[in-house]
């Protein structure tokens, strides 16, 4: 590699520049979370029964449908950036913006969740487990919010013409954090909810 | 940079089949006692569900070795937190 300021102008080096720079990021999302995955499995093996008999007060309906919910998220998310690569921005728009409105369904049921918690008297400051469960479910939630955001930048984007089948990195690079959320509630749902 | 194409659309329409399919099976299965297995059970699926999102949403399977060392990288630092957490812990 020379280096020169032409490589730095060729897209397809800068598309897998902006690539690296978001698996970097993800990597430290990863000890971000895993900071609170370590937390929780001292936690699980130090207190087996508080962890059973604290995680079958949370609704697991409740989570499986988010856990569908984000699945389907996820999927609009890939199909967008396959009709923006054929150049097709409308259908990426739209794509994109059911995947905000599936954000805002996982945040409404984590509301629902959240508020039946507080009405049973079950606060972070309860125990444990629920001091593990609001912090993790709470930072995630942070994530989707910041997700939408991110996602609703790069629909501006495409409004304003700046997406084509040959420049689409933006969108490209929106979904792998996306993903990232995503992959990130496949671990929760089942540990909060299924096996405490 | 790959180009969208009918066949990409089919294989992520039947991952996506491959995840509901999955948690419904770790929901069932968390309704069955199987003791210690049921973390197991759990964790394996989970896995298998994240290895589907990597490898074809995050299209992992047709990068080069350089963003496979950035995605396995981190994992391998995680597992060994935990591990070096878990020993401190529970050798006090």
């Amino acid at each position: 590699m020379s280096g020169t300021s032409a490589e730095h102008h060729d897209p397809s080096v800068a598309f897998e520049s902006a690539k690296l720079g978001v698996w970097t990021f993800l990597a430290t999302e990863v000890l971000l979370f895993g900071a609170l995955f370590t937390a929780y499995t001292i936690f699980r093996m130090k207190y087996p029964e508080l962890f059973r008999a604290e995680h079958a007060k949370l609704d697991r309906v409740l989570g499986a449908v988010n856990t569908v919910v984000l699945i389907t998220s996820s999927l609009t998310v890939v199909l967008g950036v396959d009709a923006i690569k054929r150049g097709k921005a409308r259908l990426f728009e739209a794509c994109f913006g059911a995947t905000i409105l599936l954000a805002a369904v996982f945040l409404c049921v984590k509301y629902v969740e959240y508020g039946a918690k507080f009405h049973h008297g079950l606060y972070p400051h309860t125990n444990l487990f629920f001091s593990l469960y609001f912090m993790m479910t709470g930072l995630h939630g942070v994530h989707v919010l910041l997700g939408m955001g991110l996602l609703s930048y790069v629909i501006v984007l495409s409004r304003r013409g700046r997406l084509s089948a040959s420049y689409y990195t933006p969108a490209e690079m929106s979904g792998l954090y996306w993903h990232f959320v995503d992959l990130v509630w496949i671990y929760l749902f089942p540990l909060l909810y299924l096996v405490g | 940079m790959s180009h969208g194409t009918a066949t990409s659309r089919r294989t992520y329409l039947a991952v996506f089949a491959a995840l509901l399919l999955l948690t419904v099976v770790t929901v069932l299965v968390s309704y069955v006692d199987l003791g210690l297995w049921n973390a197991v059970v759990a964790l394996l699926i989970a896995s298998v569900k994240a290895s589907l999102v990597a490898l074809f949403f995050m299209h992992l399977k047709s990068e080069d070795r350089l963003v496979w060392g950035f995605a396995l990288v981190p994992i391998a630092f995680l597992a060994l937190i935990i591990f070096g957490t878990l020993v401190d812990t529970m050798l006090r």
